[in-house]
């Protein structure tokens, strides 16, 4: 089985996050780990919102906190997220990678060194190529490679660049993603 | 688990680095860390980590180079509008009786923050009697912070913070425009002392009514972090103010008990009266 799941998403996340999230059982067996670019100008908190609306538990990913099943973190908009070889959340305001922070490189390469082969990384619907390195960091380290299938996407952008950039193992259509990952948790080996 | 090669020289370099110029980043939160030294990798000549070691051992410019580059961050006017708001309103009328109020901005990197402190302070009618300490180890940042010159294209939104802050009069009052940048005024200018302090070797330097410390904490490890929030505390008055950055809590650290929430929320916490 798997440790943990990484998602990148950008420009149309919110109403993918919709489709997926309602697939997952309160408990889910993996942790699922959420970088989502937004602006900074919103002042509510996404989790805030999210939170209640699906079986399994939204929340902000905070500062040292230990990563647990059961939950979907997310990131907060203005901080890069990282994970830590403990297995906690990690933060910082160094300058934006591919004009985002959070950036999904970011997350996914910390996530890769932290997790090993442990990893399921998934990049899904955006508008620039952030994540593609990150992903690609995801299958150096023996990780699974997930992208949401393009044509399926808001905005191809990001999926396609990660398509190019890695090793992609599996191309999983948006209505189909919430199942997939589902299925992760009970894969063996 | 097995260290990875990449570890072992990091931790190489670390050690090489706190002994040969004593500043010791080996309690540094570490994923964050080691992102910024393999991006310092890609810009030097190096390919491996192990060759900047006698690099930055032999060469003082390089490691000047590398200090600099271990702390770039991104930082604007009142961030976290909300968080002055709650300065000028609930921390600054009590600091009114004070004859005179020592502010202390530790890790205030370029600068940004602490004219917002002293815009403040201003507006509120205690600049006068006030003074800045502004702090931080790295000495680019310093030289920024002291000139108070900024990009033209920020002030657009250092505006719209300022306003948001509760800004009483029109942010244009406290800068001179030139066709690129912005300059701030001298009479903020003077009453702020900058200094290079490293908060994780140097003491306490003097006594504070508010300490300002704003997204350096989320740098260091556990231990650091404890450290760093007791040289805070033993550096505040009594009935002291400690504003801290939206992601970082006093909560679970060694001085939870000197401190009571002005506001959990936005990281605005008081020194009790200890008996
Ligand atoms: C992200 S900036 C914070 C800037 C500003 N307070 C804000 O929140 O916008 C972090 C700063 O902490 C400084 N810093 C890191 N370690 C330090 C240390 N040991 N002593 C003093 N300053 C340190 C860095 O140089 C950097 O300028």
């Amino acid at each position: 089985m798997f440790d943990a799941v990484v998602i990148g998403v950008s420009m149309g996340g919110l109403q993918a996050l919709k489709v997926i999230l309602p697939r997952l059982p309160k408990n889910f067996a993996i942790p699922v780990i959420v970088v989502l670019h937004q602006s900074t100008t919103i002042d509510s908190s996404l989790a805030v919102l999210l939170n209640g609306m699906f079986e399994i538990d939204v929340k902000e990913a905070e500062l040292n906190e230990k990563i647990e099943a059961g939950y979907v973190y997310l990131s907060s908009p203005g901080y890069h997220l990282l994970i830590e070889q403990d297995k906690t959340f990690a933060l910082s305001i160094d300058p934006p990678e591919n004009f985002s922070i959070p950036s999904i490189d970011v997350l996914f390469e910390s996530a890769a060194e932290a997790y090993g082969d442990g990893l399921v990384g998934i990049i899904l619907t955006g508008a620039n190529a952030d994540g593609s390195q990150g992903l690609k960091v995801v299958g150096q380290h023996g990780g699974l490679t997930v992208v949401q299938a393009p044509n399926t996407a808001e905005a191809k952008v990001m999926p396609e660049a990660a398509i190019a950039a890695a090793e992609v193992r599996h191309i999983v259509p948006l209505d189909e993603m919430g199942e997939f990952i589902l299925r992760l948790a009970d894969d063996v080996g | 688990m097995i260290k990875s090669l990449l570890d072992i020289e990091i931790d190489c370099l670390l050690s090489a680095i706190t002994e040969r110029y004593g500043y010791d980043f080996r309690n540094y939160a570490r994923a964050s860390l080691k992102r910024r030294i393999q991006n310092y990798l890609t810009v030097s000549d190096c390919n491996h980590v192990s060759e900047l070691i006698p690099k930055v051992l032999h060469d003082k410019e390089c490691f000047a180079k590398f200090l600099s580059n271990m702390s770039v961050t991104v930082t604007e006017m009142f961030r976290d509008p909300l968080v002055f708001k709650s300065i000028r309103e609930d921390i600054l009328p009590k600091l009114k009786t004070y004859s005179r109020i020592n502010v202390w901005h530790a890790g205030c990197a370029t600068g940004e923050e602490v004219y917002s402190m002293a815009i403040l302070l201003e507006e509120e009618g205690l600049l006068g009697r006030a003074h800045i300490y502004a702090t931080d180890f790295n000495a680019k940042s310093l030289a920024t912070a002291k000139e108070g010159i900024y990009p033209a294209e920020n002030v657009q939104l250092y505006t719209r913070n300022y306003l948001k802050a509760g800004g009483k009069s029109s942010f244009s009052d406290y800068y001179q425009a030139n066709y690129e940048s912005a300059k701030m005024k001298d009479s903020l200018r003077e009453k702020i002392t900058f200094a290079s302090h490293n908060l994780i070797s140097d003491q306490v330097f003097a006594e504070m009514n508010l300490v300002l410390c704003r997204n350096v904490l989320i740098y260091f490890d556990k231990v650091l972090q404890d450290r760093v929030l007791e040289l805070f505390s033993d550096s505040l008055v009594s009935r002291g103010f400690l504003v801290l950055g939206d992601k970082e809590a006093i909560k679970y650290s060694i001085v939870k008990d000197d401190f009571e929430a002005v506001s959990e929320r936005l990281k605005t916490y008081r020194k009790v009266l200890h008996v």
